[in-house]
């Protein structure tokens, strides 16, 4: 399974920088989002991945008595995946409001006022 | 000692408060220090002349063998005095000069920082210490230059002599490092035993070299001495303490105290002969065909900086006094006639020597300094001029082979145009009729007048008696050159011989040349017409192609495109990682504990997969949001299978809002528009396979390498028996780690107020532009 999941991340990683280098900014930011959940995955497989045996204690032991995921990368992708929707949700309105100021989502648009001001 | 050295620099710092204190007759005070320290080096002069170096030693980073060692012998001790007895009366001089000017605590402030430096370059034994001191000369003289930085010229030109003088210095360290690391020792006395393995080095013609362009930016010697002549633009104090007597001199210092242990071979003797040679005659030749005062002064600086050089390679004993009487001559000398030419432009408001005449009648005491000087520059009898000039010719006949009739008739034609230049600068001005415009002209403040007398005194004095100097300061100066001692007192009669012969004949050529050729406009523009290969404008001109390249260089790199930003850095860490890769040991294909597939997982990662390529290739931008958002589920189910409950939560609930918020945000968007054209969407799914593809690579070669559980392994053990939880995730992100929670929060927060602001920022109809 775990080359499965090393096909995967590979495909996440080339889709997000094809994205990345598209002209359209909304398609910039899915490469980014793209790029994020391939990153995820990654830690996810290099931390180990074990099938059916969540991080959870049962109920009546204190410790652990089976073996069980490692909760370590778990904790890591959780705070990743949040992050990265704060980052996704501000891109999105910033997105919007160049859209409106510019009436464009084409990247080379934002260039020329720039230009012009030099 | 090391206060003497070091108090220019307190002073310096003390004026950048207090100068605006020093005004009118108060800067005076400002001389206190420079005249302090001369007394204070004047004291040494007994134990120095008996040949007892003085040595101070204060550590400062032991451990990278820099110390604050200063080192007081002959040649330190001559140009100590030179420093401070020239900076005393270039202090008084400036005050009444610069009388009123708004920057003149300032001024005081540069020229402290840069006599402590300049002290800081003759006096340290340490090579390290004498380069930084170096290196402040450079910069202080750069202050100094653009002084009157409102003028364009001024800046332009100090940055030139920065550059040139800079650019010397790095190499110069080279040199520098590069003989402390094969001596073993950065002490230039230590250095002095060690002289025959430096020399007998692989290593020693690139050391010469390094040191040489050192010597030669600093002392503007050809190719290099273009800066000199635009330093000019600096106040005449400055061009007179900075440009003749001192700073310019540090180079031939450096010369001189590297003699005993770079010096004698023929890797020293040509080149600095060769150069030394070119810059004497180049730019004698050159002062004749300048009006400008201060140009012709600086010419005539330039190639007597040459004369210099030019002894430092010949390299006997003779040649080395006579280098040393000649720095002591060329000081007062041109140190007085820079100073009367001050004073004229002050008065007079202009420095055209064509223009200038009969100054005599209005500027009585300054003829008198400028007629002193003008003869000692041309080397009458019972001038210092004279007997540095003998010296001179005495050192070029006695240099062994065909030499001497080349090296003496290059001596003798730079000595005829040098005097003639001298003339011009310090007897023109003063003879012939006054014209009317300057008749109401009045002597200035004394303070201006009698530094330039008193240094013309001096150099006729010491000429008349030339016991005054010559065991006392001029034989331990040479002597330190050779590192063993000489006692031969100056003569001013040797008798009748060629020597005389030859000061005879430049003389009277000189006074003929003098009296027959007339400085004017003409002749300047006549030698324009060369400057398009002149040095300076070679450097002119690579600079410019220099700026010109950075500049398509920049625009090649930064033009603009981020996916061309994108795609440079993409390709870079391509070729980095993969580099790594393949080069690191034996690259793995498969893994080798392969946990078992099925069938469900394989529909996942199918379904995944199928949408990345309807994300990747749709036009249409809704059709994309839909596709990462089944992309998300699919990651979310993984997880799931994966023993992951808490991350599939998370994935799932925020990858329905992200889709959620796509949707809402960007609904009225129109489709995609396809920029990119076919070849141009190939080549970006080439660079973005090879990627995919070494991020997998690198997955596999972790994967099989084992993992250290020692972390998970507390935190799972710990979970309940510290933190009382028995999910272990959770337990990590609000408990164990859960500072960094809370600031994950924080960070969630400061994008939410983002969102809401911009969303709720209302449009104002100028902004639509």
């Amino acid at each position: 399974m775990e080359l499965v999941f090393v096909i995967l991340i590979g495909v996440l990683y080339a889709g997000g920088i094809f994205m990345l280098l598209r002209r359209s900014m909304v398609r910039l930011l899915i490469g980014i989002a793209l790029l994020g959940n391939g990153a995820n995955l990654l830690i996810f497989l290099l931390g180990g991945i074990t099938k059916g045996k969540p991080p959870v204690i049962g109920d009546a032991a204190r410790v652990f008595t089976d073996i069980y995921a490692d909760p370590i990368p778990q904790a890591l992708i959780l705070t990743a995946i949040v992050i990265s929707f704060g980052l996704q949700a501000f891109a999105i309105v910033l997105l919007k409001r160049v859209y409106v100021l510019v009436n464009s989502d084409d990247l080379d648009d934002l260039n020329t006022p720039e230009e012009e001001d030099i | 000692m090391l206060i003497a050295v070091l108090s220019g620099l307190l002073f310096s710092l003390l004026y950048i408060p207090f100068g605006k204190y020093l005004k009118g007759r108060l800067a005076v005070v400002a001389a206190l220090l420079p005249i302090g320290l001369f007394a204070y080096f004047c004291s040494f002069i007994p134990a120095v002349s008996a040949g007892n170096a003085q040595v101070f030693q204060y550590p400062w980073i032991p451990s990278m063998g820099v110390n604050l060692d200063f080192r007081l012998d002959g040649l330190s001790l001559l140009f100590s005095l030179l420093i401070t007895g020239i900076g005393s009366l270039i202090f008084l001089y400036a005050s009444a000069y610069l009388k009123g000017h708004p920057y003149l605590g300032r001024f005081y402030a540069y020229l402290c920082l840069f006599m402590a430096a300049m002290l800081g370059v003759v006096l340290s034994d340490n090579v390290l210490l004498l380069f930084v001191f170096w290196e402040l000369t450079s910069i202080s003289s750069f202050f100094l230059i653009g002084f009157n930085n409102d003028d364009a010229a001024s800046r332009k030109n100090s940055l030139m002599a920065l550059a040139v003088t800079g650019g010397g210095g790095f190499l110069l360290m080279g040199g520098l490092v590069l003989m402390g690391h094969l001596s073993g020792t950065y002490s230039i006395r230590e250095m002095f035993a060690s002289n025959e393995f430096l020399k007998a080095h692989a290593l020693y013609p690139l050391i010469l070299a390094l040191v040489f362009m050192g010597a030669f930016t600093k002392s503007a010697q050809f190719p290099f001495h273009f800066w000199l002549p635009g330093a000019m633009k600096a106040p005449t104090p400055v061009s007179a303490y900075l440009h003749s007597a001192t700073m310019v001199k540090a180079g031939i210092y450096l010369l001189a105290r590297l003699y005993p242990v770079l010096g004698g071979t023929d890797w020293w003797t040509y080149p600095l002969i060769v150069v030394g040679g070119i810059t004497m005659l180049y730019s004698a030749f050159h002062s004749i065909f300048r009006t400008d005062l201060k140009g012709i002064l600086a010419y005539s600086t330039i190639s007597a900086l040459g004369i210099l050089v030019f002894l430092i390679g010949i390299g006997t004993t003779q040649a080395l006094l006579a280098a040393a009487v000649f720095i002591l001559v060329h000081a007062l000398y041109k140190a007085s006639l820079f100073l009367t030419t001050g004073v004229i432009d002050h008065e007079t408001g202009t420095r055209d020597v064509t223009k200038l005449s009969g100054l005599r009648l209005v500027l009585m005491p300054l003829a008198v300094a400028g007629l002193l000087a003008g003869l000692s520059s041309a080397g009458l009898p019972y001038t210092f001029g004279f007997i540095g000039k003998d010296l001179i010719y005495e050192a070029t006949l006695n240099t062994g082979g065909a030499m001497p009739v080349i090296l003496t008739s290059l001596a003798v034609i730079t000595n005829i145009l040098l005097l003639y230049a001298g003339l011009l600068a310090g007897l023109k001005p003063f003879t012939g009729s006054l014209p009317s415009s300057f008749a109401d002209i009045h002597l200035p403040h004394w303070l201006m007048w009698t530094p330039p007398v008193l240094l013309a005194l001096l150099g006729i004095a010491f000429g008349a008696f030339p016991a005054l100097a010559d065991t006392a300061l001029l034989n331990p100066a040479a002597a330190a050159m050779i590192n063993e001692s000489i006692d031969s007192p100056l003569k001013i009669w040797h008798g009748f011989n060629l020597v005389l012969l030859l000061s005879g004949t430049t003389l009277v050529l000189g006074a003929v040349l003098y009296l027959m050729r007339k400085p004017s406009a003409a002749s300047v523009t006549w030698m324009a017409r060369f400057d398009h290969i002149s040095p300076k404008h070679i450097m002119g001109r690579t600079v410019q192609y220099a700026a010109k390249s950075a500049a398509v260089y920049t625009k090649t790199l930064h033009n603009g495109y981020l996916r061309v930003y994108l795609l440079c850095i993409i390709l870079f860490a391509i070729g980095l990682l993969a580099f790594r890769l393949f080069t690191g040991g034996p690259v793995q294909w498969t893994i080798n504990e392969l946990g078992p597939v099925t069938s469900y997982e394989l529909i996942v990662a199918g379904i995944l997969i199928g949408a990345m390529y309807l994300t990747v290739t749709t036009p249409s931008r809704l059709a994309a949001i839909a596709a990462i958002g089944v992309i998300g589920y699919c990651i979310c189910l993984l997880f799931v299978f994966y023993s992951a409950p808490d991350l599939a939560m998370t994935q799932f609930t925020i990858d329905t809002l992200t889709v959620v918020l796509f949707v809402l945000v960007l609904f009225k968007l129109p489709p995609f528009l396809n920029f990119a054209n076919r070849s141009v969407r190939i080549r970006d799914g080439v660079v973005a396979t090879c990627f995919g593809a070494i991020i997998s690579l690198i997955a596999i070669q972790v994967l099989n390498e084992p993992t250290d559980k020692t972390v998970s392994q507390y935190y799972g053990d710990n979970a309940y028996l510290l933190a009382k939880g028995k999910n272990v995730v959770n337990v990590i992100l609000v408990d164990f780690r859960g500072m960094d929670t809370m600031f994950e929060i924080v960070v969630l927060s400061i994008a939410a107020i983002g969102v809401y602001s911009l969303l709720k920022l209302r449009l104002r109809a100028s902004d639509k532009d």
